[in-house]
């Protein structure tokens, strides 16, 4: 169980966050919050040297059983190294925004329970190994990543930037619902496992690639792949630890962490590796070109972001390859998936100490402008050498990280040309073409970012505030990933075998049993003879002049069309979509309820009386009547009476009245064929209503001075004919359902369980209670929203008419 | 405008409690007999409709000063955790419980957690409905 339970620790915190917030305002919210990730990365820690023996730990908690539904915790290496990175990074995202954030100013009671949702859901996303649980948690990932990217939320950016994450995530999330399900259906599981085992045989079924393409399409938006990455720009607007959180080391790896779980099963169809790595290179290309483009600090980190996503993508993909090779292929190709997750780890500290950096020159100078920055050097020294060692980590220099991985990378690419796929002869070539380009970018982009903010002029009277180096507790986060980077660069074999080994065993199981299996070392140092080299040797080389001569380049940016961006592409969609939804709504909804009345009554004469007349419902049955007793006369006389007089009536205290009295009448009727409960409360219902009708009656207006002019008291054939129609059609039904016998009654299912089950004998409430207690509960819901909805009408009237006095009186 | 209601403000002080006292019996009534949450709560909103119609809106509030909107929030919660409950029992939602118990006073009574959401549903129904009463009424 606890397993499950760490899970929900962070949301169950959440609750008392609010309470923390407002009474206990001395001590910054965030204190409290920080013990949440500190607890869970020690205690998924615990399960580090197990999981480097191979063991792998399952927790299940039942949610939805009759279903196959449940939420199931399973660790393994890949679940554990993201638990680890999520509460990890989330300890020092957390440590840092009490620094950021103001006590004060800011709203931390809400921030901190998205942030803490958010924890929930992310580790929910990597530990689930049931499908729909996995679902269930990635939208949660998205609503509460859209709180936290709209937590400014009187900006327009802000609001402007979480719509457009949500509406793509969410897209790519109902996508990937589609293809959970599928898998589920062929494969008749949801849980991830037992689809892995039966992986090969899934392969050959027919919607398998349609499966497939679906849930890369979750994974495509949730990772910012190309086309997708349009949201994650905007998502900048968000506070800087969410942007260092959400779009370094969690949200934005989710799409990873899935691509890598789900390679097991779809790495046996082509279509798989073609798309992972093809979609990945060329997102890692476009990424990197377009960020030196940006002008904002944290725009380029999150195309930088974006193309280093597509770098680990790529690898995922050629590591898939290994599916489709025997012998000693496999290795080298599983040597990619290696990198993938070695450059996912060193991605995730140098990139959240280089969003923290981005922050804190925000935070000291008042401004992200790239332009306007420039000589803080001297003024920030300590900002300046985490990020010229976050920089130079990402560029891919040693002695940091980055390095290692980028080396890695460029020989898996190199690798690809080992692998006689169809077309991989004459495409395969492009490949370390497109990467090597894309990593000469990338050099130029990471110079870009930390030499023009923290060298060059000086320029104090462009900058807001006076800079100055920032308050230490803020560079303590960063400046702990930065060791990290270093650190790892020179122990990076101890990080292999911690980290991930296990992890490239739970995505390449055909290959390796147990993680010891994993027989890959890192070294720094390849000797002369390796092509990698001279790749890295060349970027460098390539990429200081283009660095150098960015001036003169750069207008090619502007060439480009700007009609046909994807951000335009976008815009113009949702604008199509929201106009075309105003016009559409605006032809029916025109506001008066007769019009909505002749909707309803139109459609319920269409669809039940096509429903009858198709299914030859209709039929007559004499038998089993009983005799029409004189009170059934007498009462339906008077009921078509004060029928006829609401219709025919000039005054509308008179049609109240009738109406009132076709209640009455239709209790009586219940009375006398023995339903005690329905009288009751058909009764109280006439009453409560007719009392309310006459209560608003001195408000409304006079019946014909309203209705002047339009002249609707007239008789007109629609309406005729629609009431006509609708009186028929419930005639209709009434005879058929008596003499309709198909289905014997279900009274007497009731009458022999009610008391043996639901311990009652008033089956009409024990129903209500106990056997239809959803129907209840969800009635009662409607009554209190409908309720709210009143409250919102009148008082809202009430406003606009006292703001309406109000200029008047002006 | 001074009208003279005095039969009617005679006769509800009486009523009003033979109408609420009536309420509680259908209500407690309902699972062996006709009654029960729904029919008790809005006979029960009839009775303060009858004290609005008898006085005027500002005298009830003042009778009875209570905040609907909270009670209807009340009932709510009162029916979901009611169903919810069950959870901690390790049995699927909505399962519900009964059992005779022998109190003080009242000697052997059923107690049934059915009843506790219908209380919710009774009282969802009072505040809902005063909601609408009040918010229509008061609307000058």
């Amino acid at each position: 169980m606890p397993l499950v339970f760490a899970i929900f620790m962070p949301i169950v915190v959440a609750l008392v966050i609010p309470f923390l917030f407002k009474k206990i305002s001395s001590i910054h919210t965030g204190w409290f919050v920080l013990i949440v990730p500190v607890i869970l990365v020690c205690f998924y820690a615990t399960y580090i040297p197990s999981i480097m023996g191979g063991t792998t730990h399952m927790d299940v908690l039942p949610w939805i059983p009759s279903l196959g539904i449940s939420f199931v915790s399973y660790i393994d290496g890949l679940s554990l190294l993201f638990s680890l990175l999520i509460t990890g990074i989330g300890a020092l995202v957390v440590l840092y925004s009490i620094f950021y954030l103001d006590k004060k100013k800011e709203k931390l009671g809400n921030f901190y329970v998205y942030l803490l949702i958010f924890m929930s859901a992310m580790l929910g996303v990597v530990q689930s190994d049931n499908l729909i649980s996995l679902y269930f948690f990635w939208e949660l990932t998205s609503i509460s990543s859209f709180l936290l990217i709209g937590y400014w939320y009187t900006r327009d950016r802000s609001r402007f930037g979480a719509l457009k994450s949500m509406m793509i995530t969410v897209f790519g999330g109902l996508m990937m619902l589609g293809g959970f399900l599928i898998l589920g259906i062929i494969g008749d599981t949801f849980s991830i496992r037992e689809l892995i085992a039966q992986a090969p045989t899934l392969a050959g079924r027919d919607l398998f690639v349609l499966a497939l393409v679906l849930v890369l399409l979750g994974a495509f938006t949730k990772s910012a792949q190309f086309p997708f990455y349009i949201w994650l720009p905007d998502a900048m607007e968000a506070p800087t630890p969410v942007s260092a959180y959400l779009h370094s080391a969690t949200m934005v790896k989710a799409g990873l962490y899935l691509v890598a779980r789900f390679t097991p099963i779809f790495a046996f169809s082509e279509v798989w590796v073609w798309l992972v790595t093809g979609v990945g290179i060329l997102t890692l290309f476009w990424g990197s070109f377009f960020a030196i483009k940006q002008t904002d600090l944290k725009a380029i980190l999150a195309f930088s972001t974006v193309s280093q996503l597509g770098l680990i993508m790529s690898l995922l993909g050629i590591g898939s390859v290994a599916y489709h090779v025997t012998g000693d292929l496999v290795t080298t190709f599983t040597f990619a998936t290696f990198a993938a997750i070695f450059h996912l780890i060193n991605h995730a500290t140098f990139k959240g100490s280089l969003f923290m950096i981005a922050g804190i020159v925000d935070h000291e100078t008042g401004t992200r402008d790239i332009r306007k920055l420039g000589g803080l050097m001297s003024l920030m020294p300590i900002s300046f050498t985490i990020a010229l060692i976050g920089s130079l980590s990402m560029a891919g220099v040693p002695p940091f990280n980055g390095f290692l991985s980028k080396e890695m990378f460029l020989d898996a690419v190199l690798n690809l040309q080992h692998f006689d796929l169809s077309a991989m002869e004459s495409w395969g070539i492009l490949f370390p073409i497109v990467a090597w380009i894309a990593s000469v970018f990338t050099f130029v982009y990471s110079l870009y970012f930390v030499l023009h903010t923290f060298r060059g002029k000086h320029k104090p009277e462009q900058l807001p505030k006076a800079a100055h180096e920032a308050p230490i507790g803020m560079l303590i986060s960063p400046g702990i990933l930065a060791t990290l980077v270093v650190v790892i660069f020179f122990v990076p074999n101890f990080v292999g075998r911690t980290f991930i080994k296990p992890a490239v065993a739970a995505i390449q199981p055909l290959a390796y049993q147990v993680p010891a299996d994993v027989g890959f070392t890192i070294k720094a140092w390849h000797g002369f003879h390796s092509t990698a080299l001279y790749m890295t040797l060349g970027i460098f080389l390539v990429g200081f002049i283009l660095f150098k001569t960015i001036p003169k380049w750069s207008p090619v940016y502007e060439k480009l069309p700007s009609k046909f961006t994807l951000n335009n592409m976008y815009e113009g969609l949702t604008r199509l979509t929201e106009g075309g939804a105003n016009r559409f709504s605006s032809i029916y909804m025109t506001g008066s309820i007769r019009s909505y009345f002749v909707y309803m009554f139109t459609a319920i004469i269409v669809l039940l009386g096509g429903t009858m007349w198709l299914k030859d419902a209709f039929t007559i049955s004499l038998d089993n009547l009983a005799p029409i007793r004189f009170f059934e006369i007498l009462i339906s006389i008077i009921l078509i009476v004060s029928t006829v007089t609401i219709l025919v009536t000039k005054s509308r205290l008179t049609a109240i009245i009738a109406l009132g009295a076709v209640g009455y009448t239709v209790a009586l009727f219940y009375i006398l064929f023995k339903a005690p409960d329905l009288a009751l409360t058909q009764l109280v219902i006439e009453t409560v209503s007719v009392a309310l009708f006459l209560g608003a009656f001195y408000h409304l207006p006079k019946m014909n001075t309203h209705e002047k002019g339009i002249e609707d008291r007239g008789f007109r054939l629609g309406n005729f004919l629609i009431a006509l129609g609708v009186g028929v059609m419930v005639t209709l039904i009434a005879i058929s359902s008596h003499s309709q016998k198909l289905i014997p009654s279900i009274s007497q299912y009731y009458k022999d369980t009610v008391y043996t089950e639901a311990g009652g004998k008033n089956i009409v409430n024990v129903i209500l209670v106990d056997y239809r207690g959803f129907d209840t509960l969800f009635e009662i819901s409607v009554l209190t929203i409908a309720s709210l909805g009143i409250i919102g009408m009148i008082t809202l009237r009430l406003a606009k008419k006292k703001g309406d006095r109000k200029v008047e009186n002006k | 405008m001074k009208t003279n209601d005095l039969i009617i403000q005679t006769t509800t002080k009486v009523v009003f409690f033979i109408i609420f006292l009536f309420s509680i019996h259908i209500f407690f009534a309902g699972h062996y007999a006709p009654g029960g949450g729904f029919v008790g709560g809005l006979l029960m909103s009839s009775a303060i409709i009858l004290l609005l119609l008898a006085f005027d809106l500002k005298t009830v509030k003042e009778m009875l000063p209570v905040n609907y909107t909270v009670v209807t929030a009340i009932g709510l919660l009162t029916s979901l955790a009611t169903a919810a409950g069950s959870i901690f029992f390790n049995v699927p939602f909505f399962t519900h419980v009964y059992s005779d118990f022998n109190l003080p006073l009242l000697g052997v009574t059923s107690i049934h957690t059915a009843m506790f959401f219908d209380t919710g549903v009774y009282l969802v129904v009072v505040g809902v409905t005063m909601t609408i009463i009040q918010m229509i009424g008061g609307d000058e």
